[in-house]
């Protein structure tokens, strides 16, 4: 399990526009780069981030080679009910990790 | 490009035959040396930009690109993107890519929104391999596209270092 940081409101009132920021440790290998032996270091990077509201996708991002290691994303949502965050990455060599956040929602 | 006038001066006191055989084999090896980024490269900005509209035409507006211009450290720079859109079911933004002119792959990232974004701004870290242009695209509801163009100046390139 790879560490993350999310820093997301624990509670929000309805309605209100909430920041989420999320940062995963991962190398972001881009596939272009050569190690110590001359040969290519394979790619290895996260493809995908999804953050689901209570089941429902409210944001997502298609990541390329691009983007830096240890990939940091924030974006916002709409508080709407109580209940949870479930941030996922999904990457090369099969990287699957999601992560849930709760959060309060007050009328 | 800056022009260095020392090469001139170089070229004139090398150009004794058996320098000159040295230089053809230096030029041969600099052209080897290019091959392996053009190779790379997959198309230029604007074919990228218009493939991922697809039969949309991308206008200018809307969409703000925020970036250093003068970028320290190219293996971690800061991005933000803003929409100007209320972010109603009716007039939302639906994605956002971000597209690089001379990294190897044009692509940087892409986005998607909704009306439960409730704000159109994003956030993330990136890689810039030189000096280049970087265009911001914004899907909105509508199916119109909108972008912003960006030159930024790198003087610490990623991807030629080592071992981070």
């Amino acid at each position: 399990m790879a560490r993350t940081l999310i820093h997301a409101p624990a509670t929000a009132k309805r309605g209100e526009v909430i920041e989420i920021r999320a940062t995963i440790a991962h190398p972001m290998e881009t596939g272009y780069r050569s190690g110590d032996d001359g040969k290519v270091v394979p790619r290895n990077i996260l493809r995908r981030f999804s953050c689901r509201y209570n089941g429902e996708l409210v944001f997502s991002a298609e990541l390329f080679p691009a983007v830096a290691a240890n990939p940091y994303l924030a974006f916002h949502t709409l508080a709407t009910e109580s209940g949870t965050l479930a941030l996922t990455w999904e990457g090369d060599g099969g990287f699957l990790q999601t992560e849930n956040v709760s959060i309060a929602v007050t009328a | 490009m800056r022009a260095n006038p020392l090469t001139h001066v170089g070229e004139a006191a090398l150009a004794s035959p058996g320098r000159r055989r040295l230089l053809a084999g230096a030029a041969g090896l600099g052209g080897w040396v290019m091959l392996r980024p053009a190779a790379a490269a997959d198309g230029d900005l604007a074919a990228a930009v218009a493939a991922y509209a697809g039969e949309a035409t991308v206008r200018p507006g809307k969409v703000k690109l925020d970036i250093a211009q003068l970028v320290d450290n190219g293996n971690v720079v800061p991005l933000t993107v803003t929409v100007d859109s209320p972010m109603t079911a009716s007039d939302h933004v639906k994605a956002i890519a971000v597209f690089n002119e001379k990294n190897p792959q044009r692509e940087i990232a892409k986005f998607a929104l909704g009306p439960r974004s409730g704000k159109a701004s994003i956030s993330t870290r990136i890689r810039l391999a030189t000096t280049q242009k970087l265009v911001a695209v914004a899907q909105l509801s509508d199916g119109s596209f909108w972008s912003h163009t960006v030159d930024v100046i790198v003087t610490l390139a990623a991807c030629i270092e080592g071992e981070a």
